[in-house]
């Protein structure tokens, strides 16, 4: 079985929550992240904490999109904003800019004090940054995303006091800071993918180490699990765009 | 007794407050007395909302002199244009919170308590957006630097709940309460709307007693306005309409097609509101 893009991108994501224990693995919403917290749960981290993307804990792992069968505990959004300061959670949030310290931006695009475009605002990204383990799920890697200057610092970087950054996996790659001066670095490219590739569609210089491997695809069981368990729908693929898309 | 009805409440507020809004997003939002706003005189309102249609609508009716939220979203569908078209434009002020900076300003103001420190914030341009925010630091053997959010204090708070009684006492009966009682102990009043008015003895009927989220001590005014929530979520009784919703955003992104809307939805009041809505679902087969 040849493990899709999508499939690639979902198992990388799961490998964040790698030794996290019994904490609250959060995703955003959408498939992707939901999907990588969920598989880190049915495989290599059984004690993660998932929700439901409402307010309940689950205490089995259903499918996207499906009601659990079990629910373990209740987090509404006050206990969330509790769960974030106490910092017994890994979130993976999105970023509609990121820097080369993992400064992120989901407020605004151009001058906050009139944007050209209002994004959502900053939401809970300086407390979560600030407290908790953080890592990024951006599903289109490109320039207008990487980029040297992120217009609203909302997610703070290593340079500004982030507690982790753990890692950021795109469509192509897996990035992570693991430099002296915690610039972020070419980890590991995607099955398929350039180096080069990477680098021109992102905007600022990465740090590319000698040798890069390729991102570990899922293994038989990791398919299964994804296929039949957890995104029998297929609702990974819409989040992907195809190998080859066009990046600016 | 407290009962009103949403002209009497909307009667009572003034231009130039602030104006706390429960809910969250799209969910359990006081739409029917933030639509009676819209058609009142009212106007230069600081709304503090972690934000939805409320704060769009409100914005899009020019009542809005400045914004306290950390968000605005319809959850669904992710961003609220009436909100972005607003700041685009710079017409309205805007105070940008993180989330959890917002809960501890609604806290301090509840406690009456000057300032929260939190680290949320920290080394954030939430700092440089609000030049005013102050930090402190710990008088304890740490010594670490903190965010100091300033009391979020509101002129009055107005919430949506599944039920109430007519002496002010509001229960909610979905999986989350949001930060409702926050925003009603946060404020000088307090307005209730609900799916229903019901007696005291039959609260405990349909949830647990810890669902009794809001206590009458603190409230002013209850009015009952079934759907009026619409079309946000008030979970048991009403799922978000997420078919009117889109309506609202396709209408929000076109000048002609938005005063089509508010003539044929917000131009009466909230009876004829609902009964349009009756009648657009009915045209459109749902």
């Amino acid at each position: 079985m040849t493990a899709t893009r999508a499939e690639v991108c979902v198992t990388a994501c799961a490998e964040a929550f790698r030794g996290d224990g019994e904490i609250l693995a959060a995703g955003i919403g959408g498939a992707v992240t939901v999907l990588a917290a969920r598989l880190a749960r049915l495989t290599f981290e059984p004690g993660l904490l998932t929700h439901d993307g409402v307010c309940l804990l689950t205490g089995d792992v259903p499918a996207l999109g499906e009601t659990p069968r079990e629910i373990e505990g209740w987090l509404p959004f006050r206990e969330h904003l509790w769960l974030v300061l106490n910092g017994r959670r890994h979130v993976m949030l999105g970023a509609s800019q990121i820097d080369r310290f993992g400064n992120t931006n989901i407020s605004c695009i151009g001058d906050w004090a009139r944007p050209k475009a209002q994004l959502l605002g900053v939401r809970g990204a300086p407390g979560n940054t600030r407290c908790d383990t953080t890592s990024y799920w951006i599903p289109r890697h490109s320039p207008r995303v990487f980029v040297e200057t992120v217009d609203m610092v909302s997610g703070i970087g290593y340079d500004r006091g982030a507690h982790e950054i753990r890692v950021v996996v795109t469509d192509l790659a897996v990035l992570d800071f693991a430099t002296p001066d915690r610039r972020m670095r070419l980890r590991s490219v995607h099955p398929g993918v350039t180096v080069d590739e990477v680098t021109t569609a992102t905007g600022f210089d990465l740090v590319v180490p000698p040798y890069v491997p390729a991102t570990p695809v899922p293994d038989a069981e990791q398919l299964r699990i994804i296929r039949e368990v957890l995104d029998p729908k297929d609702l990974r693929e819409r989040e992907v765009p195809a190998a080859g898309t066009a990046r600016r | 007794m407290k009962e009103m009805t949403i002209e009497e409440v909307v009667g009572s507020l003034d231009s130039g407050m602030t104006l706390g809004i429960g809910g969250w997003g799209s969910r359990r939002k006081p739409m029917a007395l933030v639509r009676a706003i819209c058609r009142s005189a009212l106007t230069d309102l600081t709304v503090v909302s972690y934000g939805g249609p409320d704060v769009g609508l409100l914005c899009a009716y020019r009542k809005v002199r400045r914004v306290i939220a950390p968000f605005a979203t319809l959850d669904s569908i992710p961003l609220e244009p009436h909100f972005r078209q607003a700041r685009q434009r710079g017409t309205i002020a805007f105070t940008e919170y993180d989330e959890g900076m917002f809960m501890f300003g609604l806290y301090a103001a509840a406690y009456r308590l000057p300032f929260l420190p939190t680290r949320a914030g920290l080394g954030s341009d939430v700092m440089r957006v609000n030049p005013e925010l102050r930090t402190v630091r710990s008088p304890y053997e740490d010594g670490e630097e903190l965010v100091a959010v300033p009391a979020i204090t509101l002129d009055a708070a107005l919430v949506h709940l599944g039920r109430a009684d007519r002496r002010g006492n509001a229960q909610y009966l979905g999986p989350d309460p949001y930060l409702d009682d926050l925003f009603v102990k946060a404020a000088s009043r307090a307005y209730v709307s609900c799916e229903r008015l019901v007696e005291t003895a039959d609260l405990l009927k349909e949830g647990p007693v810890q669902s009794l989220l809001i206590s009458r001590s603190h409230v002013t005014g209850v009015v009952e306005t079934p759907g009026g929530a619409h079309f946000t979520s008030c979970e048991p009784d009403e799922d978000r309409d997420e078919a009117f919703q889109r309506a609202y955003v396709t209408a929000a992104g076109d000048p002609q097609a938005w005063a089509t809307f508010r003539d044929r939805f917000l131009s009466g009041d909230e009876a004829a509101y609902q009964a349009a809505v009756r009648a657009w679902r009915e045209e459109e087969g749902r």
